[in-house]
């Protein structure tokens, strides 16, 4: 045993590998510090909640070199201005919703789940939904009754209906609007967000 | 005991922990099929939309394939450690008779989040639904009240092993599946809290899964062959030892910070782009290692080994592990190809090849292991009677999982192609990529060939109760040393 080299040494890689997990370990958890403070709800990648009652434009960065979240001028989301707590509340009802009806496994959000329906990160300012005065309501009606609105561009792939209330459907709205807002680093690149008022 | 003749299959030739074992397979296996089976079912309404429109819709059949997959899984590994940790041990299980209670509550469990997932389905976006029905999270949609039966099940699992190895021997093999243990029982944790914040949600909820599939996973299968290679080739002890360090220090040194990979666009600083990058590129070089380490040894014995349906799939699982966790993965890992391949049929073609090659050959391997010693250390070498059924289903399982892959990754590309690069990932651009021709082409043969996949799964499970039922030669002793040593 004793007359293998070093580097064939059992003992030698057993302390390898526990200094080598040890030290990534710690270097995550430093990292999980730093990204969690960035990514907390009111910082200024993920604002904050009340972020709903403003335009989210999504325009090119030159210096950063691709598109971002530009928080615009007052444009309350249903005609109502709600404080930090109340649109956190309906924020908080819309993910909720999100969960429920466990939208995830045939959309994406953030690129995360399943590829069946179209990503949601930006769907707030999909060109999809018309122009600024009707997109909130046809994003409700469509939830409550995504089966006689279907929109499946000649694929036949209709959203089931869900039981999706009133309430939870302008809930979720407001969660597509606060999810926009958020600073992907550039994801989806070359989106064509819809042409809003104060844009150039 | 030793009346029973060969070839016989009886539980009373094994110990406790191998009985349970035995249990655990039985179930993973029944999973298995409700994995393929839904999977059928989701690819049909890729080419069949209207398929079980608001009764079985896709959301519904997506989360059951894949659920049924990752818990089959977990079943296979547990199976696989209660499996051998007698006999690393030296010594008898400390708490068999709460490891059986805790597989019966864990059954129960799954078999009731199953049928609320198949017959609730949803509930109002309210806190109760993801305590109850479903937690609407991909991967871990479980209800709360499961997640905490699920750890009350794990933590009896760890005890019974940290404590057994304690009251016997403790062996290298062993000291890095239970420090492995710990961390994959503890992250599970890390996925069982609610916020409203997406970006946090997603933050922790990739500390689960990729730290389970992408670092804890792997390693557990690193320990299953080390000790699978000195059953099946009598490969030395302080070889395969050695080499499970270098692979712990190659797969934590890549897969731990490898987790940026996942953190490039979720609203998390964009540091990640270039540790993620770094780090997530190395992460094949562990599984290379893998492959040297099976193909090297089993060339040092020249292939001579005592259950050669176990060793196909083990050599099986260093291939696919390679080229479906390392190659796929690595495809689309670097942020400048990720930003159009994230969230597109790349990751299911990554995933197909990946789940299958690194997890699901190694479980079938050990099952193997497992009903050749239920049946009195039989024969399972050349020249069996049904040779040709381990021989049918290893091939057209592979074929069939290998033809999913490659249909998924030409869909794959045409969608990051058409939807990311040209449209913009817009709901139209969505649509434009899904309804090309050669997108479409690719859902067809994806359904083709995972009928054939289902075609090898049902061999299969006909082998796994029939094989070697009528042989009565007694497998050879391949080296004493082995067991010993």
């Amino acid at each position: 045993m004793s007359d293998l080299p070093r580097w064939a040494q059992e003992d030698v890689w057993r302390k390898v590998a526990i200094w080598v997990t040890a030290g990534m370990f710690v270097v995550l958890i430093i990292l999980t510090f730093d990204s969690v403070a960035v990514i907390t709800a009111g910082s200024e990648r993920v604002p904050a909640y009340s972020v709903i009652n403003q335009r989210i434009y999504y325009r090119m960065d030159r210096e950063r070199g691709f598109q971002a979240p530009v928080i615009g001028e007052e444009a309350p989301l249903f005609g109502t201005v709600l404080t930090e707590e109340e649109a956190a509340k309906m924020v908080s009802h819309g993910k909720l919703t999100v969960q429920a009806k466990n939208c995830i496994n045939c959309h994406t959000l953030l690129g995360n789940g399943a590829y069946y329906a179209p990503d949601l990160t930006k769907s707030w300012l999909d060109p999809a939904w018309g122009n600024e005065a009707v997109r909130e309501s046809m994003m409700v009606k469509f939830l409550m009754d995504p089966e006689s609105n279907a929109r499946g561009y000649g694929t036949n792939r209709k959203m089931p209906n869900l039981d999706i209330t009133e309430e939870e459907a302008r809930a979720v709205v407001a969660f597509l609007k606060w999810m926009s807002s958020i600073d992907t680093t550039g994801f989806p690149a070359g989106f064509p967000a819809i042409a809003q008022e104060g844009d150039r | 005991m030793n009346s029973i003749a060969i070839g016989t299959f009886s539980m009373t030739r094994l110990s406790g922990g191998q009985q349970l074992a035995i249990k655990y397979f039985a179930v993973a296996m029944v999973l298995f099929v409700a994995q393929c089976l839904f999977g059928l079912f989701a690819g049909l309404q890729y080419v069949m939309p209207e398929f079980g429109y608001n009764w079985l819709d896709f959301s519904v059949n997506r989360m059951v394939h894949i659920n049924a997959m990752v818990v089959w899984m977990l079943y296979g590994f547990i199976g696989s450690v209660y499996w051998l940790v007698e006999e690393e041990a030296g010594t008898e299980l400390v708490g068999l008779k709460l490891a059986n209670l805790a597989f019966w509550v864990l059954t129960l469990a799954v078999t009731l989040v199953v049928l609320v997932y198949l017959f609730v389905q949803t509930g109002a976006g309210e806190i109760e639904t993801i305590w109850f029905i479903n937690e609407g999270r991909e991967y871990i949609e479980a209800p709360r009240w499961a997640d905490i039966g699920i750890v009350a099940c794990v933590l009896v699992f760890f005890y019974n092993i940290a404590a057994t190895f304690n009251k016997g021997s403790w062996s290298g093999i062993s000291g890095v599946l239970v420090l492995d243990l710990v961390a994959l029982a503890g992250l599970y944790l890390a996925g069982m809290f609610y916020t409203a914040n997406i970006s946090m949600d997603q933050y922790w909820w990739w500390w689960v899964i990729h730290l389970w599939v992408e670092a804890t996973w792997e390693v557990l299968v690193g320990c299953i062959m080390a000790w699978g290679l000195m059953k099946t080739l009598g490969a030395r002890r302080v070889v395969v030892t050695t080499w499970l360090y270098i692979e712990v220090a190659l797969m934590f040194g890549s897969g731990i910070l490898g987790l940026g990979h996942h953190y490039f666009w979720i609203g998390t600083p964009e540091y990640w782009l270039t540790i993620g990058g770094f780090f997530s590129a190395l992460e094949p070089i562990p599984l290379v290692a893998m492959v040297v380490h099976a193909v090297y040894d089993s060339g040092v014995h020249k292939f001579r080994n005592a259950n050669h349906p176990a060793l196909a799939w083990l050599i099986a699982h260093a291939f696919g592990n390679f080229f479906g966790a390392g190659v796929w993965g690595f495809m689309h890992t670097l942020p400048q190809i990720n930003l159009y391949t994230h969230g597109t049929q790349w990751t299911s073609s990554h995933g197909h090849l990946a789940f299958f090659g690194a997890y699901a050959t190694i479980i079938i391997a050990v099952i193997y292991l497992a009903i050749q010693k239920a049946r009195g250390d039989v024969h399972m070498g050349a020249g069996l009677a049904t040779g040709w059924r381990w021989k049918w289903s290893f091939t057209l399982l592979n074929v069939g999982v290998v033809g999913m892959t490659m249909a998924l990754l030409i869909s794959g590309y045409e969608q990051s192609f058409v939807e990311r690069a040209l449209e913009g990932s817009s709901w139209s651009g969505y649509f434009a990529a899904q309804s090309t021709h050669w997108y479409m082409q690719g859902m067809y043969w994806r359904e083709v060939w995972g009928v054939v996949t289902i075609v090898g799964l049902i061999i299969l499970l006909w082998d796994l109760v029939t094989i070697c039922a009528d042989e009565k030669r007694a497998s050879p002793v391949l080296n004493k040393a082995t067991a010993t040593a």
